[in-house]
């Protein structure tokens, strides 16, 4: 049951081979095991995970039958869950208890899925080694000295050594993919606006997106089902038909165009990364796809952009942590406006800080046009780029990270450094479009390599049937780390 | 350009962090560094170009004028720093 995937572990459950509280049982034991060394988790309750795993029992013996009750997934703790401390892997949230669920939580309560618990993460997702985290870095469970990547680092790492099969994860510049690629399953980031923002903690509003994390397209296509819809509560969400993401998986590839962009096949990517991605690719026109050559000629310029516009959106976000309605208040303070400072100033770790403080220098008043406005002309440019590539192609291919894990502490002390390990997947979230990372292969230290695929925008059927038919002929997904067995 | 430790306080000051003195000249050179990174997006040439705001051009959507919540201000409450009365407890700002 431990390395099933979500449709086998259905399929058991409505067979009755297994209860919702065995399953969760299973899970729970393996996180208590492995947790202290991985440190995936925040918070975990088996009271409540139990409670729920009941519940599901309960609703499936009253004739319930929906494809994911009972099924055992693990949150983000950016996600708000009423009843369960919600971080967001920040001290400013420490002692957090969300009195709501967030829509995607409640989505998935509705569906009947057991909460296992939730997930640590780079401190309000600010982060791509999971190593900003007031609860302390996340073990990569292929290599326990490296980072499982950010800033749905723990969500990674509780998956790819199974101590949840799915988890949620959100991505504001790469948040799911690169932590999918560095430990080796699959992760997806919808359109903009096809999954509800509502009790997700906002980091940069015009680009966060929610998203399913689990070993193949097909179990992400499933929690997909259950994630995406329009909500009116989030004033950017979508009114779109619902869509059965299911529905393309059995599609052949045959006749399929993959672009490939030059920028992404240049100088910068690692060796091993590249030798993944070339054989990916080979495989993918053996099983009949064709390749051609697109340009993105702006893409160079997406992290630069992003580092102006995520700044500035979180600048903003953020300053409803004040230390009066919720959250860190400091202990001592001379007056209202050394309350805000010091609070502030306690709660937040350096990079949020430091994010806070470059996006309030770029929206204060005479650079708001030089940075902000600037930066937003440049996002259109590259969302231009991609439109005119899907002119030639169905999907775009390239690495999803530039290298595979690296050590811990390796690029902590180097902002900028840090910022580009993010270089092939920010551009996605500039132009609002869906991505993946899918497992291709190895390099030479036995890490895990990620392909991201690019889907035109609303084209995450074709996309997630991509991704299976790869997964059909190919195991990578379901390789293992030894030290976590 | 290059920020001041003047402009940092200033910066501090605006985002309600406090940043003590022996702070300011390392978050100075970070500040400058990631500065310098952004500052290639000077030179695109960006002239008629809409800014875009978001990733989907969508309009802001109203909702009808009516109750929705129940009043659960308790539960809102209890997790604030410090309350009386129903009422958010910070300093004193008038004498």
């Amino acid at each position: 049951m431990i390395g099933a995937s979500l449709r086998e572990l259905s399929a058991a459950l409505a067979a009755k081979k297994v209860s919702a509280v065995e399953l969760a049982t299973l899970f729970l034991d393996r996180i208590e095991r492995l947790n202290p060394t991985l440190n995936a988790f925040i918070t975990v309750d088996r009271d409540k995970t139990l409670a729920m795993a009941r519940d599901a029992d309960a609703r499936r013996a009253a004739g319930e039958a929906g494809a994911l009750l009972g099924v055992p997934l693990a949150h983000k703790d950016i996600f708000c869950a009423q009843g369960w401390k919600t971080t967001c892997g920040s001290r400013m949230l420490e002692s957090f208890i969300a009195p709501y669920d967030a829509t995607v939580v409640e989505k998935f309560k509705r569906a009947g899925t057991v909460t296992l618990g939730k997930c640590n993460m780079d401190e309000f997702a600010m982060g791509s080694s999971n190593e900003t985290s007031y609860f302390g870095a996340v073990k990569n469970p292929w290599d326990l000295e490296r980072v499982p990547g950010g800033s749905s680092g723990g969500s990674a790492a509780a998956i790819a050594a199974r101590l949840a099969p799915a988890a949620t994860g959100t991505d504001t510049g790469g948040s799911i993919r690169q932590p999918a690629a560095l430990c080796g399953f699959t992760g997806l980031k919808p359109t903009y606006g096809v999954v509800s923002r509502w009790g997700m903690i906002a980091f940069a509003s015009s680009l966060d997106q929610g998203g399913p994390m689990a070993a193949s397209a097909e179990d992400c296509a499933l929690l997909l089902n259950a994630m995406a819809g329009f909500d009116p509560r989030d004033s950017t969400s979508l009114e779109r038909p619902a869509e059965d993401y299911t529905r393309e998986l059995a599609k052949p590839l045959a006749g399929l165009r993959i672009g490939l962009p030059r920028e992404f096949f240049g100088a910068g990517m690692s060796d091993g990364v590249r030798a993944a991605v070339e054989a990916a690719l080979a495989e993918y026109r053996k099983l009949g796809a064709t390749t051609v050559e697109v340009g993105l000629p702006n893409s160079g310029l997406s992290v630069p952009a992003y580092y102006v516009i995520a700044p500035a959106e979180a600048s903003s976000n953020l300053s409803r942590f004040d230390g009066v309605r919720y959250g860190h208040r400091a202990a001592e303070y001379a007056d209202l406006n050394d309350m805000y400072c010091k609070s502030r100033a306690e709660g937040f770790g350096a990079e949020v800080k430091r994010r806070i403080l470059v996006g309030t220098y770029m929206l204060s008043h005479g650079y708001y046009d030089a940075y902000y406005l600037q930066a937003q002309k440049v996002r259109r440019l590259i969302a231009a780029d991609f439109a005119k590539a899907f002119e030639d192609c169905d999907v775009i291919m390239g690495p999803a990270s530039p290298s595979t894990a690296f050590r811990l502490g390796e690029k902590a002390a180097d902002p900028v450094q840090m910022y580009l390990s993010d270089i092939y997947t920010i551009a996605v979230n500039l132009a609002g479009l869906p991505g993946m990372s899918i497992p291709c292969g190895f390099d030479a230290n036995h890490l895990p390599v990620g392909l991201q695929l690019i889907g035109g925008w609303f084209d995450e059927a074709r996309m997630l049937s991509v991704a299976h038919q790869y997964q059909l002929a190919t195991d990578w997904h379901r390789r293992r780390p030894a030290a976590t067995a | 350009m290059s920020l001041s430790p003047d402009d940092v306080r200033r910066i501090a000051r605006l985002a309600r962090i406090e940043v003590s003195d022996a702070e300011v000249e390392r978050t100075r050179l970070q500040l400058n560094d990631i500065l310098g990174f952004v500052e290639q997006l000077q030179s695109i040439d960006t002239k008629g170009i809409e800014p875009m705001s978001h990733a989907v051009d969508v309009v802001q959507r109203l909702r009808e004028d009516r109750v929705t919540e129940s009043d659960r201000h308790a539960d809102f409450q209890a997790i604030a720093p410090e309350t009386e009365d129903s009422l958010y407890l910070v300093p004193k700002v008038i004498e």
